[in-house]
């Protein structure tokens, strides 16, 4: 039987990128459709009852949530090729805990940077550069967070790229003069045909975060 | 034949002695961070405890935090910490799976990828959720507080679903959602007396207390919780100074 995957997303979501990535990696054949968060429509609902959020990765008609959740499905069901995760088991908890660190991280700051003014935005660039000095410095002088293969971390964290040059807009900062090595990791990052295929333009994240906040009333 | 029988014997003992030296020697050095009242340190306790691990367990005190705790989680400075041969792990929810990808007896994750990822959804649903949600009410009193129950109702009512047809979140025996949601079975459920507000009746939720009669058997979980009259101690303890806090 052949292998039926979906994935709804929606195309400037950071998480929806890392889904995008890992099933390019793969290379998985698969139905992408792409959502209208303001409009959910009721397949979503279903998918989703829990949450109500994208990614939503549905491998003959079972869906899986979460994406750092649903990259680890994807190494385990497709093993073959481009594992994603390290075999050796504390190898594996140290890219876990890079993901959860990123997941726990890394948004929270960028929404103050682009949807917050004044005493709030400074926070919030503040810590988001403390982060990335964090992640930075976990890098070191690697190619990738795993070593010498992309893998979980930095598909888990390279979504955030193309927000950079919104980020740096919105915020008055460089993102490169504070973490000039997270800079040259990402140019490496989209050099991979899986990456290049999954993160829109960044011109087009800048334009829809400028709509994003006229439509929630901020400017 | 005999022959062979005896063939097999000694080649089963020759693996299970090796499997036993390889366990033995992984068990080697096992030393857990953490707090005698914190439902993410006690995790840790049930499922080293499950798969029969030595280890060391080393009290901290976050009030004023050690040195050691600081050199082995300097992200994030929280117990618990799990540190295996010299090399150390953080975050409850990763170090459960690095225990079962380590000790692989007794697993606590299904093995087929689908199941595996459910499970890991509702784990993270139970500490990001229902956990979050809960928290929101402590120290809290009137319609604050009232609203933070209802919402950790509206929670609770999609592991009461879970349940259905279930002893365990886990299916037939206890599993990672079970040994995660000893928050709600245990935590939860003794604030209840405390706190006096049921956040979750019986009448609401009869597969939840069913749940927590299976879960309050299993020989590991009695053995690794705190013990209920100290606990309950502390949480008043706890309730009291968080009051002292709000009312200042």
């Amino acid at each position: 039987m052949a292998d039926e995957v979906i994935l709804l997303n929606f195309w400037p979501s950071m998480f929806g990128m890392r889904t995008r990535i890992a099933l390019e990696e793969k290379k998985i054949k698969f139905d992408y459709r792409e959502q209208d968060l303001f409009n959910k429509d009721s397949f979503l609902l279903e998918m989703n009852p829990v949450h109500k959020k994208i990614p939503v990765l549905i491998h003959n008609g079972k869906p899986v949530l979460e994406s750092l959740i649903q990259i680890e499905y994807i190494d385990e069901v497709w093993p073959g090729i481009n594992p994603l995760l390290p075999s050796d088991p504390y190898q594996r908890g140290q890219a876990k805990f890079w993901g959860d660190f990123i997941d726990k991280k890394v948004y929270g700051p960028t929404r103050l940077i682009w949807g917050a003014k004044g005493e709030e935005q400074e926070a919030g660039k503040k810590e988001f550069i403390e982060v990335l000095k964090m992640l930075e410095s976990e890098l070191g002088d690697k190619i990738y967070f795993g070593g010498e293969t992309f893998g979980y971390v930095d598909i888990a964290l390279i979504g955030f790229y193309s927000w950079f040059d919104a980020y740096e807009k919105f915020g008055s900062f460089s993102v490169e003069a504070e973490c000039p090595k997270l800079i040259a990791w990402a140019k490496r990052c989209v050099k991979r045909e899986s990456v290049a295929k999954s993160l829109p333009d960044s011109d087009k994240i800048t334009k829809f975060v400028l709509e994003l906040k006229k439509n929630i009333g901020i400017e | 034949t005999p022959c062979r029988r005896l063939c097999t014997f000694k080649k089963e003992a020759k693996l299970v002695s090796k499997r036993e030296t390889m366990e033995a020697e992984r068990s080697e050095e096992v030393k857990l961070l953490g707090t005698w009242a914190s439902p993410f340190s006690r995790r840790i306790e049930i499922a080293l405890t499950l798969k029969g691990v030595p280890y060391e367990f080393s009290e901290q005190d976050l009030t004023n935090k050690s040195s050691l705790l600081l050199q082995l989680n300097p992200v994030h400075k929280m117990i618990p910490v799990l540190v295996h041969n010299g090399k150390p792990i953080s975050e409850s929810l990763v170090i459960l799976e690095y225990i079962d990808d380590t000790w692989q007896n007794n697993p606590i994750l299904p093995q087929d990828p689908y199941e595996k990822a459910m499970a890991r959804f509702w784990a993270k649903f139970v500490d990001e959720q229902i956990y979050v949600t809960a928290m929101k009410g402590v120290g809290k009193i009137g319609e604050e507080r009232d609203a933070a129950v209802e919402a950790t109702r509206d929670l609770l009512k999609l592991l009461e679903k879970e349940l259905v047809g279930k002893d365990f979140l886990g299916g037939k025996s206890l599993g990672l959602v079970d040994i995660v949601a000893t928050l709600v079975a245990v935590w939860l459920m003794r604030s209840e007396e405390i706190v006096g507000v049921k956040v979750v009746p019986v009448e609401i939720f009869p597969e939840i207390h069913r749940w927590v009669k299976n879960l309050l058997e299993v020989d590991v979980i009695k053995k690794c919780i705190p013990p209920e009259d100290e606990h309950l101690s502390y949480i008043k303890a706890r309730m009291d100074r968080l009051k002292i806090k709000s009312v200042q």
